[in-house]
């Protein structure tokens, strides 16, 4: 997210008319109060995001192989990351999750969030926390669950099926860890892209709804013409959320290598692969230089999706 | 993406650090309090000046404890960092930024080469490593030395046996084998009796332990000396090599083995539930087997030497095994090194590690002791399993060479496997794709291929 959101300067916003007249001191005096609070958040700012990013980067400029020393070669890096096949490969298999993935998560988000909007029971309270329940499990956590969920000796998918008389699918083998990761990223967080729709539909005027009521029009035909086109800000932006959480896919299929080495090679992901070019074989460089390349990615892809919804973001 | 990649490494680098607080002040006397507070030891002569030391072996805190009581002169502040890759990762992120490193660090043999080319290791030999040679075993001795060097002071090794269960053998009227061939003839046997278990795991991710195996058919990978870094030799698609993977892809094919992940959760169920008749394990495998919860109580497990290729001239293999080596960012090598010499190097110190945390010794005058050979293990129904099978294995290993990328090196490896037990490769394939993948990563690192 760091990559499509600019430092806002919200403290100089309404600085442009006061600067025009005579330096107010009071005025003056104000402002350094201002600083005051925003220090510490950007002590913190400066600190842990702009310092190791300019780090990164400066180390993303140099190579230093194990066998010679460290020397600058400018962008080699990217055009080395950009060509590499691996990296490339990982940026495919995202693409990939993101065209399955993201539909799947904005159908059962929007979905349950109309169901949810027009039930006014009891019931409509319990579902909305049970639904939200899996983002509130923490990411490793739920992953590590599902691990064992998928496992052929403690999972209940082999008692389910057998039942039936059938053998339980592999979860976890190279054929289905695809969808198995689909299913774990899907579970956790349609329920918190539900409660954002959710959100933006109760702040629809009910009136609208009895205007078309009035005018003969069906549930159906309110949640589709109506409610849709009237949360499709919010819905740009739980895209928005998705896909750029998708590029960076790390942590279910890093905890589920635990189990399943072999379907799930280090070089999965991009961000996968970053991680063990560092942590594993030592090449900072290389994986920073992956780093930005996958930033860059993510931003021209947000850019391009905000781009084409800017009508239905209500940003153009 | 940056930001967590980077805050990520943040925290690793944060950790690491707030970890060895106390090396800042080792040796200066004062503000002692808040630096012993670091240490999960508690300092016996607040006086002496502290070495910190990285360390998982179980049982470690006696260990500590044993040392500091002995040594007015030095103190050891102890961190558990994590086990294997855990703490690796640490030590090397401490190693790019410069700072944030012990003292003295327990790593595995294979991967010293790929610490010593980064210059992260001390040469102990100019602290008189040379001198204690004579009570190490030798091939212990030989993984830990690279040329004259010596970059690390062996502390327990992993020669090689087969774990049995004796109740599954007779059950299937099986003998215990003694050769490969006849471990095929029982893995078939073993089917054909129809109770469901499997002879054995080959594990896609065994890692160590595929190399090992492969060892033992006489492959010799790497050719590599830290006299000469950037030069190495690669060969992993040896004849050895071949042999024993092409041995394995029968028996997988067949349906005679599992091919299990290993040391996942369903992998260690398995592994005394009875899925698995043989449990092919280093001398640190009773101890894992003995730990995990669910050990069935009926169970008979007996130990016996490794099955061999030919019956008539045995080869030993070692799959594991630590040391403990002095980080280049150590304040005070000397002291350092001495620590490193000194934890495992007495038998005091080594009969508590064999004691209360199943280590094999490689320190020999506990190793060649008759109180150890004649050791009954309870597990095995008493049986001696050093002296029936383990002290022979070390006895003859000879020491092995790893590369300076043994991470990059394993995961290919990995890689290769699964793909021939998936049915895409052939044995003799995957181990070629090994070659060329592992030649080639050499020459993007810089290094001359002899």
């Amino acid at each position: 997210m760091a990559t499509t959101t600019a430092p806002t300067s919200s403290h100089r916003a309404e600085a442009p008319h006061q600067v025009k007249h005579r330096p107010d001191r009071n005025y003056r005096r104000k402002q350094r109060w201002g600083w005051l609070f925003v220090a510490p958040f950007a002590l913190i700012f400066l600190t842990f995001l702009i310092l190791p990013l300019v780090y990164a980067f400066r180390m993303s400029l140099f190579t230093s192989t194990l066998a010679t020393g460290n020397r600058f070669v400018g962008g080699d890096n990217y055009i080395k990351a950009f060509s590499d096949p691996i990296f490339l490969q990982g940026l495919g298999t995202v693409a990939k999750f993101a065209l399955i993935m993201i539909p799947a998560q904005m159908l059962v988000a929007l979905v349950a969030a109309l169901v949810l909007d027009n039930l006014t029971t009891w019931a409509s309270k319990f579902s909305r926390l049970m639904i939200f329940i899996p983002y509130a499990v923490p990411v490793v956590i739920g992953a590590l669950m599902w691990g064992f969920l998928y496992s052929p000796r403690f999972g209940p998918a082999s008692s389910i099926f057998g039942i039936f008389g059938l053998a339980a699918p592999e979860f976890l083998a190279q054929d289905n860890i695809f969808g198995s990761l689909v299913n774990i990223v899907t579970w956790q967080w349609a329920g918190y892209y539900m409660i954002i729709i959710y959100a933006a539909l109760r702040g629809i005027d009910p009136g609208i709804y009895e205007a078309a009521v009035l005018d003969g029009a069906s549930d159906r035909q309110i949640a589709l013409r109506i409610k849709v086109p009237m949360i499709s800000s919010s819905l740009v932006m739980v895209v928005i959320f998705a896909l750029i959480g998708t590029l960076q896919f790390f942590t279910e299929p890093q905890v589920l290598r635990g189990v399943a080495q072999g379907a799930i090679p280090t070089s999965y992901t991009p961000n996968m692969y970053a991680f063990s070019l560092a942590f594993s074989y030592s090449q900072f460089n290389y994986a920073s230089a992956i780093s930005f390349a996958l930033g860059i990615v993510v931003f021209v892809f947000s850019f391009f999706f905000l781009f084409l919804t800017r009508k239905q973001s209500g940003l153009k | 993406m940056k930001a967590k990649f980077l805050a990520s490494a943040g925290i690793v680098a944060a950790t690491a650090v707030a970890l060895t607080g106390c090396s800042g002040g080792s040796g200066s006397g004062g503000g002692g309090g808040s630096e012993a507070a670091s240490c999960t030891n508690t300092i016996v002569n607040a006086e002496a000046p502290q070495v910190t030391v990285w360390a998982w072996y179980p049982a470690f805190n006696e260990v500590v404890d044993q040392f500091n009581n002995a040594n007015d002169d030095v103190q050891i502040c102890w961190t558990n960092a994590g086990q294997g890759n855990d703490e690796y990762t640490k030590f090397s992120t401490s190693i790019e930024s410069g700072s944030g490193a012990p003292d003295v660090i327990q790593l595995e043999s294979e991967v010293l080469s790929s610490f010593t080319i980064r210059d992260a290791l001390v040469d102990l030999t100019e602290f008189g490593a040379d001198d204690v040679k004579a009570d190490y075993a030798e091939g212990a001795w030989e993984d830990a030395s690279s040329g004259d060097a010596v970059y690390a002071i062996p502390v327990d090794g992993g020669p090689m046996g087969m774990l049995y269960r004796q109740d599954l053998f007779d059950a299937a009227g099986i003998e215990v084998p003694t050769t490969w061939e006849e471990f095929e003839a029982a893995a078939k046997k073993l089917k054909e009796s129809g109770d469901g278990a499997v002879i054995a795991d080959f594990p896609t991710n065994g890692r160590a332990f595929n190399q090992a195996l492969f060892a033992q058919a006489g492959s010799v990978p790497f050719e590599y000396d830290s006299a000469n870094p950037q030069e190495i030799g690669i060969k992993v698609n040896d004849e050895g090599a071949k042999k024993v993977l092409e041995y394995w892809d029968g028996l997988v094919k067949d349906g005679l083995v599992a091919t299990d992940d290993a040391f996942t959760a369903d992998y260690n169920t398995k592994l005394v539930d009875g899925s698995y008749a043989v449990y092919l394990a280093a001398a640190w495998g009773p101890g894992y087997l003995q730990g995990l919860s669910d050990a069935d109580p009926n169970a008979v497990w007996r130990a016996a030497p490794l099955p061999q290729w030919d019956a008539a001239s045995p080869v030993q293999v070692n799959w594991g095994g630590s040391t403990f080596a002095v980080t280049e960012q150590a304040k005070d090598k000397e002291l350092a090194a001495k620590v490193a010499m000194g934890i495992f190097g007495n038998e005091e110190g080594m009969n508590l590690g064999v004691d209360k945390g199943a280590l094999f010794p490689s320190y020999a005058p506990v190793l060649e002791s008759e109180a150890f050979a004649d050791k009954e293990y309870e597990f095995f129904g008493g049986q001696q399993i050093n002296k029936d099978v383990f002290l022979d294995a070390a006895a003859g290993y000879e020491g092995a060479t790893f590369s300076p990328f043994q991470n990059y090196a394993y995961d290919q490896l990995t890689v290769e496997i699964y793909a021939m037990v998936q049915g895409e490769k052939d044995a003799s394939q995957a181990l070629d794709d090994l070659q060329a993948s592992l030649e080639q990563y050499a020459t993007e690192q810089g290094f001359t291929i002899k």
